[in-house]
């Protein structure tokens, strides 16, 4: 590493320093444990970790480090580079105290590595082998310690390994932002400990034990379940949530036994949620399908394959035979991968002849809404001058990205946090509005429009609108007396990125969407990031999984023509129904067919009542999915399929950015993947999908979808694609941002992730429109048959018009508007089939401001009875004096008791509490 | 030579109500401070630096010069640092039982000089009766006009807060105090960048002065700082409190005129130590707390200065001289002394929270009799991995010279009784006898 070029960091380069005698070039206030490791010298370390602020208080990276006195003992981790600096990581001083601080950390170190998980991949061990003395002096009696001991449901300590770096204590408190552990006690009695009277709960718990460097911290989930030696590893992308984790999934003996967060810079940075981290459990579940199986007399039976296939083409037979395709339905599809989604985007509008799918189940936003806005990256939201929150609360919905924007929030980024009740990220918000259920729109009206600021537009205050008009326009102060030209910079929004979910399922998502368009309207420079929570709900959108929808986010008038001449097929002439459309339609005894993929219509469906009536109507009920569930118990047919870590493919986050899923285990029994099963029942009615590998699906997508044109099989198999590929690819050629240290992985960072996956050759570039004569990846796959439409390729979804805010009918007096909202441990399929997981989901209860529960003369812990017009539910009620009065908040997901109160279709969903007799 | 200097900071506390208001008024109280009033801030400023006043609390800093290095900011804090829990330490005590309107009346001329409209005093938790009768002397002060706004009619103010300690010794460390202050653990911060005067409290500049050194500040505007560097010589100006304790007949404190007086006279005067106790012949001495490292007879000619003691390789430091006589075991000394740093360490630094435990087991081992003779290299290498070289003044793996203390009495009674350590490791037991508190940890 003589040649300082070698060490280059770029056109921003400016400290020239040498390491261990070679010149490095280093970015000003880089540290030097990084300025070094970029040059390839690798210093050791224990608390230091690349996304936490450093501490310096292990003592291992110390090395010696020029000054104006000469040469002093510094840590390189805190230690900031300087000109002309010299910095020796191997004297004798400086390896005579890394060997002094590593001799340190074993004297009470319990050496127990036989029986410890983290044996075999212990930044301890590695470091002591390579940075340390070789052997103890230590004669005396080590602490002892109770070991472990359970300081949270999903983390169990052992005092005797930790060597209190504070990488997890620093966690919570800097990262999660719950300070639920800390140190306790001094010297060498400190210890990591919970408070005595809450146990460390975080939905991140995950991430201290993936982060200890030691096997201090183990989760229930992995402890002595393998051997790192024994571990098989594979990256791919988490599909839990829309966020799209980059991870790493190991097995052991053929099982999934371990998930780890992987260092993807603009997505997770090595973060994950537990319900991702810990959801591999439901794999291996017992409630797995793991064959398929047919009504028959009543009963659902074992089939084979070629029996159950037939089975679904003769009812499909017999549903067409009923008018046309338009008696079908498809609902579900949003934890496909972007192949087998496009597989039955494919079958159900080219073969079934249906428009009639939709991957969310009521609980979304339209999907032309969600596709046409102007798209935000999570780095954008990140580094944006405000951030508008018009969604849930994203710690219960899309954890991830709310610790990203805490981060953010931290860093100066101004947050707006727009909600009828209190969210997590409110506490870091600049701006805190609350409107009222379901008047979202209202305020979002009142906050672009330039009229005075109308009284307590909503329900928020005045004094809130107009902070929040200032930052929205660019600051207060910037524009004093409105100079700036319209439609211009800060004023046109630039630098605005709205978080657009929805903030009650107990609330339509008119909302929403009419918020959106009013924001796009008035700020043309702002973008969108869509709060959909399912995990690959958007890969399954841009597939064309919604009614009037075709893959690539193209409408199906635009793209008719286009899709009728690449597949070969006429495509339905009339835009289909979606999920309440043809629950509605099933219950009214007008479809003939539903096929549920993947999809619980009875656990998720906002409406119970509803959900249940169409499935007992339909006379020919299809459930496709992984798990057996309340839904697929009713199916005439159900059939199997691989799901995460069992088919390779690729999914799509909330960014738009496309990313390889892999398998690590085979799928039980006879599960198919789902594109498979669309390509047979598509021969089986005499026609041909075309497939015949994933690969080739990929290829397929990357021709024909206008926004994934170019994303082929070998660009998402590339080294420079390793964190996923935004789509769509800009039209002219950009450098893909490959990894900081190609090829290197800080095993100190990551420990458990020591190697790379191979993904290929290194990519130059993508790009959407290729240069003449070659197109991107293609080149590649010569064999695959081109059968580029001669018809004008259709363009994508733009923005969608703009409607108009309408109040919801004023309550009465005696009620109280329903604001529904998630839970990040609920009682869907997931987390009720992970052992880890299930005991975690909290039931059903009604938050209800404390005055009004006096004035019914409950109490917390009290039970009432809630009555709409559709239903009633009894339920546990608690105090929460941070509502607005009129305003409860249930639950959703966790039962019953929700779906049995919605309205789907309703604006806003009103109830009244009684006292139950 | 002992040497006719009246005392300054101790020269009310012999009377028995010295820590009244009354008798604090009568005796000259909050003259200095109605001086200083007077004066511009610059010029009390120039009156402390012309005083040449050493930092008290033990690095010997000259204050004037750490007031010098505030970064200019909006808000400036003023700390004072009473925390004092060292063993043989105990003349800030002194002062704050017996005269904490000194105290407060030297913390508002600073705050006065700095420009810190906030203060506040960081006392010892342990110190029941301190704390209440500083707590007494604050309410005292607002009432009196010297607290709080306007202070006596002039334009200045400044609020003070008394914070009583948890109970930990790292938190005299001042920047483990300014945590402690704000409400965190109590944890040393990394210097550079977290000194004081540059990202002190809630990250503003803020000044950290020792009680004693506070204490002097009254004396000093009303005398002039000319008058107080007359006092000593070189930089080692006025007089100081010492607390002299360990094998003599008259263990105690003493304010003496620093650099004039030698160890000889503090340790042998009849008007002061009085000897060793019993007649015995002096064995060793810590000159300055003990985290400094020890002298023998041959230093006893030795000046009470900062820099002739500094040349003759320790410190004087919180001023603590303690003695060791012909009957004092070198090894159950050292022993004490690093249990007191193990059981304090805070546990931040890998060196210090591991290798105090591990030096002090090894010099209890050796102190009951269990020792080896390669333990006395293994000691000197663990305490060199703590303090590269084990030399004075020390280098340190360290955030703090919390972990560079521990090797200073380890490595001075190795090195100067290596003979009476072996003795420990041949016999097998300690030739001193068992005390009670042999094996007691």
């Amino acid at each position: 590493m003589s040649d300082p070029s070698a060490a280059a960091v770029g056109e921003e380069a400016v400290v020239q320093l040498t390491v261990d005698g070679s010149a490095v070039a280093a970015r000003p206030g880089e540290l030097i444990i990084e300025a070094a490791e970029r040059a390839g010298v690798y210093i050791p370390r224990f608390c230091y970790h690349p996304h936490m602020e450093q501490v310096g208080m292990c003592r291992m990276c110390l090395v010696e480090v020029s000054g104006p006195r000469g040469f002093s003992l510094q840590p390189a981790c805190f230690t900031r580079v300087a000109e002309g600096q010299e910095i020796l990581t191997r004297s004798e001083p400086a390896r005579k105290a890394q060997e002094g601080v590593l001799e340190f950390l074993l004297l009470n170190h319990p050496l127990d590595c036989p029986v410890c998980d983290k044996g075999g991949e212990c930044p301890l061990q590695d470091q002591a082998l390579s940075h340390g003395p070789g052997e103890s002096r230590f004669l005396e009696e080590k602490r002892h310690w109770a070991k472990p001991i359970e300081i949270g449901p999903l983390v169990y300590l052992d005092r005797e390994r930790c060597i209190q770096c504070a990488r997890c204590t620093r966690f919570a408190e800097e990262i999660a932002g719950e300070a639920q552990i800390d140190f306790f006690g001094r010297g060498d009695h400190i210890e990591v400990a919970p408070f005595p009277t809450a146990p460390f709960g975080s939905y991140f718990s995950g991430n201290t034990v993936q982060i200890c460097p030691v096997g201090a911290l183990t989760s229930p989930a992995y402890r002595f379940k393998a051997r790192p030696w024994d571990l098989e590893q594979v990256e791919t992308t988490c599909t839990t949530c829309s966020v799209g984790c980059r991870m790493a999934a190991q097995s052991s003996a053929g099982s999934l036994v371990r998930n780890l967060g992987v260092d993807c810079v603009p997505v997770n940075q090595s973060w994950l949620c537990d319900k991702g981290r810990y959801g591999f459990e439901a794999v291996a579940s017992p409630a797995r399908l793991t064959e398929p199986r047919v009504r028959r007399g009543g009963d659902l039976e074992p089939a084979s394959w070629h029996e159950a296939i037939g089975e679904l083409a003769a009812g499909t037979r017999q549903a067409r035979s009923r008018g046309d395709g338009a008696a079908i339905g498809v609902l579900g599809g949003a934890r496909l991968s972007n192949e087998d989604a496009y597989a039955w985007s494919k079958l159900a509008r080219g073969v079934l002849g249906t428009d009639s799918l939709d991957a969310q189940l009521g609980d979304g936003l339209p999907a032309e809404l969600v596709l046409g806005l102007p798209r935000a990256t999570i780095e954008e939201a990140c580094s944006a001058r405000v951030v508008l929150l018009l969604a849930g609360d994203l710690r219960e919905e899309l954890p991830v990205l709310y610790i990203r924007l805490r981060a953010a929030a931290k860093s100066g980024v101004a947050l707006v946090d727009c909600s009828p009740v209190p969210t997590s990220l409110a506490p870091l918000a600049r701006v805190r509005l609350r409107c009222r259920p379901g008047e979202a729109a209202q305020l979002v009206a009142a906050l672009v429009s330039a009229a005075v600021v109308p009284a307590a537009a909503a329900g928020a205050g005045v004094a809130e609108i107009a902070a929040a008009r200032a930052l929205l326009a660019g600051g207060a102060g910037e524009d004093p007396a409105g100079q700036r030209a319209p439609g211009t910079g800060a004023g046109r929004g630039d630098g605005v990125v709205v978080v657009l979910g929805r903030q009650s399922t107990g609330e339509s998502a008119a909302a929403a969407a009419v918020s959106a368009g009013l924001l796009h309207d008035a700020l043309p420079g702002a973008r969108f990031l869509p709060a959909l929570r399912r995990g690959n709900v958007l890969g399954a959108l841009d597939m064309g999984l919604s009614p009037g929808v075709l893959p690539g986010r193209v409408a199906l008038e635009q793209g008719r023509a286009w899709y009728a001449h690449a597949w070969g097929a006429e495509l339905p002439g009339a835009r289909g129904r979606d999920a309440e459309g043809m629950l509605r339609a099933a219950a009214a005894g007008e479809l003939a067919m539903l096929v549920l993929l993947g999809a619980d219509p009875l656990e998720d469906f906002p409406d119970r009542r509803l959900a249940q009536e169409a499935l007992e109507s339909v006379p020919f009920l299809v459930s496709i999915g992984t798990h057996a569930d309340a839904s697929s118990d009713l199916a005439d047919v159900v059939l199997p399929v691989a799901g995460d870590a069992e088919r390779p493919g690729t999914t799509t986050n909330l960014e738009g950015r496309v990313s390889r899923l892999a398998q690590k285990v085979v799928p039980p029994g006879q599960a198919w993947p789902a594109w498979v099963v669309a390509s047979e029942l598509a021969r089986r009615l005499g026609a041909d999908l075309g497939f015949d590998s994933v690969d080739g699906i990929t290829d397929e997508i990357a021709r024909l979808a206008p926004a994934y044109r170019g994303l082929d099989s070998v660009l998402l198999a590339s080294q420079a694609a390793r964190d996923g590929v935004v789509a769509p690819l800009p039209p002219t050629p950009v450098a893909l941002r490959g990894l900081a240290v190609p090829g290197s992985i800080d095993p100190m960072a990551t420990p458990g992730i020591t190697s790379v996956e191979e993904q290929g050759a290194p990519m130059r570039v993508g790009a959407a429109e290729a240069p003449a004569g070659e197109r991107l990846g293609e080149a590649a796959r010569s064999g695959v048959a081109s059968r580029e439409p001669s018809v004008a390729r259709p363009a994508v979804l733009g923005a969608p018009a703009r409607g108009q805010p309408s109040s919801p009918e004023r309550l009465d007096a005696y009620s109280h508007r329903l604001v529904v909202r998630r839970r990040l441990y609920d009682r869907g399929t997931l987390v009720a089939t992970c052992p880890s997981l299930a005991p975690l989901a909290a039931p059903t209860e009604l938050a209800v401001h404390p005055a009004e529960l006096a004035s019914l003369g409950l109490r917390s812990g009290d039970r009432a009875r809630v009555r709409s017009a559709r239903g009633e539910a009894v339920v546990p009620v608690v105090a929460d004096e941070a509502l607005d009065r009129g305003v409860v908040v249930m639950t959703s997901g966790v039962g019953e008791a929700v779906s049995e109160l919605l309205d789907a279709s309703a604006a806003v969903n009103d109830v009244r509490l009684e006292t139950p007799s | 030579m002992i040497t006719s200097a009246a005392p300054i900071v101790s020269r009310r506390v012999r009377q028995e109500d010295s820590h009244t208001f009354e008798r604090y008024l009568e005796t000259g109280g909050y003259e200095g401070l109605r001086a200083a009033l007077a004066m511009a801030p610059e010029e009390v400023h120039e009156e402390v630096n012309k005083a040449s006043l050493l930092g008290r609390g033990g690095a010997g800093f000259p204050a004037g010069r750490k007031w010098s290095m505030l970064r200019k900011s909006p808000t400036t804090y003023l700390v004072v640092n009473g925390d004092e829990s060292e063993p043989a330490t105990f003349k800030d005590r002194l002062l704050i039982e017996h005269d904490p309107h000194q105290i407060i009346e030297g913390a508002v001329i600073a705050a006065y000089a700095i420009g810190a409209r906030q203060a506040f005093i960081f006392c010892r938790g342990e110190f029941a009766l301190g704390l209440e009768r500083l707590q007494q002397a604050c309410n005292e002060a607002y009432a009196h006009g010297a607290l709080g706004s306007r202070i006596l009619g002039s334009e200045f103010s400044v609020d003070l807060v008394v914070h009583p300690g948890a109970g930990a010794y790292i938190c005299g460390e001042e920047t483990a105090l300014l945590e402690s202050l704000e409400g965190k653990r109590g944890f040393p911060r990394i210097k550079p960048p977290y000194f004081p005067a540059a990202i002190g409290l809630y990250g503003e500049p803020t000044v950290v002065n020792n009680v004693e050194t506070v204490s002097n500040l009254p004396w000093i505007v009303l005398h002039g700082g000319a008058a107080f560097a007359a006092l000593g010589q070189g930089s080692s100006a006025g007089t100081r409190l010492f607390a002299l304790s360990g094998r003599v007949e008259r263990p105690g404190w003493y304010e003496l005129e620093m650099s004039k007086t030698a160890f000889r006279d503090l340790i042998y005067d009849p008007s002061l130590g009085g000897g060793i106790r019993g007649g015995a012949e002096l064995k060793a001495f810590i000159p300055g707390g003990v985290s400094a490292p020890w002298f023998g007879p041959e230093h006893l000619g030795l000046g009470l200065d900062q820099d002739v003691v500094g040349a003759a390789g320790s410190m004087l430091g919180s001023g603590s001289v303690v003695v060791m006589d012909e009957t004092s075991c070198a090894v159950r000394a050292a022993w004490r002394i690093s249990r007191f740093f193990w059981r304090e360490s805070c546990g931040q630094c890998t060196p210090c929270r591991e290798g105090s435990g591990w030096i002090e087991k090894m010099l209890r081992r050796i102190e009951l009799g269990g020792g080896r003779e390669e333990d006395l290299d293994v000691l000197m290498d663990a305490c060199d991995n703590i303090a590269p070289g084990v030399s004075w003044p020390p280098r340190q793996t360290t955030i703090c010279v919390l972990g560079p203390s521990i090797p200073s009495s380890v490595a001075s009674g190795i090195r100067m009784f290596r003979d009476e350590f072996l003795l420990h490791v041949k016999d097998g037991r300690c030739p001193y006898g068992t005390s009670s508190e042999g094996a007691r940890r």
